[in-house]
């Protein structure tokens, strides 16, 4: 741990797909443990491809990269998806489940992929999906099949699935947007408390700035990002 | 937990996975019956004859021999003496000997002329014996006992009247018309070439061929009818064609056959019917190599359906693949899901197929046994079959690793994208 108290840091940050020209020329991005930070960004700006950097999914990029305390560049990528599973919850725009899995799995893959993650649970894997389910208002659906459900409803399931465990930083790629304006309140109300609940930081990614007003801090990833400039 | 989300996905698309894996069930259940039905052909053909030591005609081809005494195929050279038979019957190391003479059938049937000696040695697969299912043993001249299929072919029962034909030709024109013979018993079922025979005394052969010394049919008016040989006092049977032979112990064989085959009275070959059989089923069998290549290629044609069902289901699981990538499953996860998958299908198909050869095998055996005299047994698995098994469940995996190599790519290539 270089600094408990910084969540995500990265400077002179710059990354290309192979072959391709650069996306993302960040010179500064910081985000401190516990802070609820809104990045705005319209499509194609290089959102899920920050994203898939943080979360360690893309190979690291050039610059300093380093994600609660680990410099994302020094860990190999068979770390990284272990680093990914035991510290990160994700929660997609949409389609965020294993359509074969019924609701009490899905939200226990996670734990099943990471031993780590299992043991920072503190109790049984059954009583923390059960919890986890409480605190979003679907411990009724746990034995449904995923695919019967609302769009809604399968929102705060992957939810559930990114807070079990408490991880230390939850990405949320624009979770709200197949929401309609009352549910996506009640949705981000619940993510609010449940995060809030497990100290985590949340890192929430939108090209909708009317919710940028409920975060404590909201940054635009155009005015971060210097490619193609 | 690998093992979970690969049964649960195979589970949730139901109608492809079944489909697959029964395609690889039907050629696994391919592959395990012909080895069944191969095992099955091999034990008969072996078993066609079994406790006899020697079997012994005049000097000639082992396997011409094995043919015309025991196959009911071809023709006999030549004939051996009836002193020489009753001298190696008479040799202190036999025990007893069951002679043979051929060259008459009947609508195409053989005729065979023995004596009680065949009732009593004859035996075949592992050692059972000829038993009579209706009627008593040929004992007077004109005394016919059919073989099972004979009997049911021709639809005769006890007390019908049988000519018999000189030489194998259906439409004989040599009708031995003049002697009538009588059906007086029929043989159980034995699944072996004795069903397809005719037997009689050797005395009855011997009569059919009187006044035929010369070789062909007596001129008109010199026929010699039944009458005649009913009031002939002995019939002497100067010719036999061959003798199947038991030692008095297995010891003696060899010794036995060296002695026949070297005897100066009369030129004879002996041969051990064991071993003339394994020889003989070492130029057939290879036919049978062929159809197990054959179900060896049906086998890699349903894998090869897995595979491409597994691979064109690759496009519409990006988005899983993105999903469990985001939740911290390594490219290498995705590969063994995908593999797991594979080999759990063969593994499934495998099972389904075995299980499709014993219903089969229940189903077909009675078929096969009244119609082609095939006795495939119904047994456990034998090492050579779980072998064939075992080797498709691990194609299946190796099968597998195609998509799941492509999936892996891909993988690395969407990273946490899920536009689809």
């Amino acid at each position: 741990m270089i600094e408990t108290t910084e969540c995500i840091r990265a400077s002179n940050l710059s990354f290309g797909y192979a072959d391709g020209p650069t996306i993302l020329d960040i010179p500064d991005l910081t985000v401190q443990s516990g802070e609820r930070v809104f990045l705005y960004g319209p499509s194609g700006s290089g959102k899920t491809t920050l994203l898939g950097l943080i979360a360690g999914v893309l190979e690291p990029p050039s610059g300093t990269l380093s994600v609660l305390g680990h410099d994302v560049g020094a860990l190999s990528s068979a770390e990284r998806d272990r680093f990914r599973a035991s510290h990160i919850g994700y929660v997609f725009q949409m389609f965020n489940l294993i359509p074969y899995l019924n609701v009490h799995d899905n939200i226990a893959l996670p734990v099943r992929i990471n031993e780590e993650r299992k043991k920072r649970l503190g109790c049984s894997l059954d009583i923390a999906v059960k919890e986890a389910a409480a605190h979003l208002g679907i411990e009724q659906l746990l034995d449904e099949k995923v695919t019967r459900l609302s769009v809604g409803q399968q929102q705060r399931v992957a939810a559930a699935r990114a807070i079990l465990g408490a991880p230390e930083l939850i990405i949320a790629d624009e979770p709200t947007s197949s929401l309609d304006a009352n549910r996506r309140h009640a949705f981000l109300e619940l993510l609010f408390s449940n995060v809030a609940e497990a100290g985590s930081t949340l890192l929430f990614v939108s090209h909708d700035l009317g919710l940028a007003d409920q975060f404590d801090r909201s940054l635009s990833l155009p005015e971060l990002n210097h490619a193609g400039e | 937990m690998l093992l979970h989300l690969a049964r649960q996905s195979l589970s949730n698309r139901l109608l492809t996975t079944s489909l697959t894996a029964l395609s690889i069930a039907f050629s696994v259940a391919l592959l395990v019956g012909v080895e069944n039905v191969r095992t099955g052909m091999r034990e008969s053909f072996s078993n066609t004859v079994s406790g006899t030591d020697l079997i012994v005609g005049a000097r000639g081809g082992t396997i011409q021999l094995m043919l015309y005494s025991v196959f009911g195929m071809g023709s006999p050279v030549a004939n051996i003496s009836h002193e020489t038979w009753e001298k190696w019957d008479e040799h202190p190391a036999v025990s007893w000997t069951i002679p043979y003479a051929l060259g008459d059938s009947h609508q195409g049937f053989r005729v065979i002329g023995t004596n009680e000696s065949f009732y009593e040695h004859y035996k075949y697969r592992g050692g059972q014996s000829i038993s009579l299912a209706e009627g008593r043993p040929a004992e007077e001249v004109f005394d016919v006992v059919l073989g099972a299929q004979v009997a049911e072919r021709l639809g005769y029962g006890l007390g019908d009247p049988i000519s018999v034909t000189h030489g194998m030709s259906d439409v004989g024109f040599m009708n031995h018309d003049e002697m009538p013979f009588e059906v007086i018993g029929i043989l159980d079922e034995t699944f072996t070439p004795v069903d397809r025979a005719i037997y009689v005394t050797l005395e009855g052969i011997t009569a059919i061929h009187l006044g035929w010394e010369e070789g062909g049919p007596p001129m008109p008016g010199e026929e010699i009818h039944a009458d005649h040989v009913h009031e002939m006092d002995e019939i002497h049977v100067s010719q036999i064609t061959s003798f199947f032979l038991g030692a008095e112990s297995r010891a003696y064989t060899l010794q036995l056959q060296r002695e026949i085959s070297t005897s100066e009275q009369e030129p004879l070959t002996a041969v051990i019917p064991g071993l003339a059989l394994s020889e003989m089923w070492q130029g057939i069998g290879y036919a049978e190599d062929g159809l197990m290549v054959i179900s060896g290629f049906v086998v890699l044609v349903g894998l090869l359906g897995m595979l491409v069902s597994i691979y064109t289901s690759l496009d519409a699981r990006r988005r899983e693949m993105a999903i469990l990538r985001a939740l911290g499953a390594g490219p290498q996860r995705i590969v063994s899901l995908l593999v797991l998958e594979a080999g759990l299908l063969s593994a499934l198909g495998a099972f389904l197929g075995v299980i499709f050869v014993y219903a089969g095998l229940a189903a077909l055996q009675p078929w096969l046994e009244g119609e082609f005299g095939l006795l495939v047994p119904i047994r456990v698995l034998d090492q050579a079959q779980l072998m064939y098994i075992g080797a498709v469940i691990i194609l299946g995996f190796v099968a597998g690793l195609v998509p799941a190599l492509k999936a892996y790519r891909t993988a690395l290539h969407d990273g946490l994208s899920v536009r689809v």
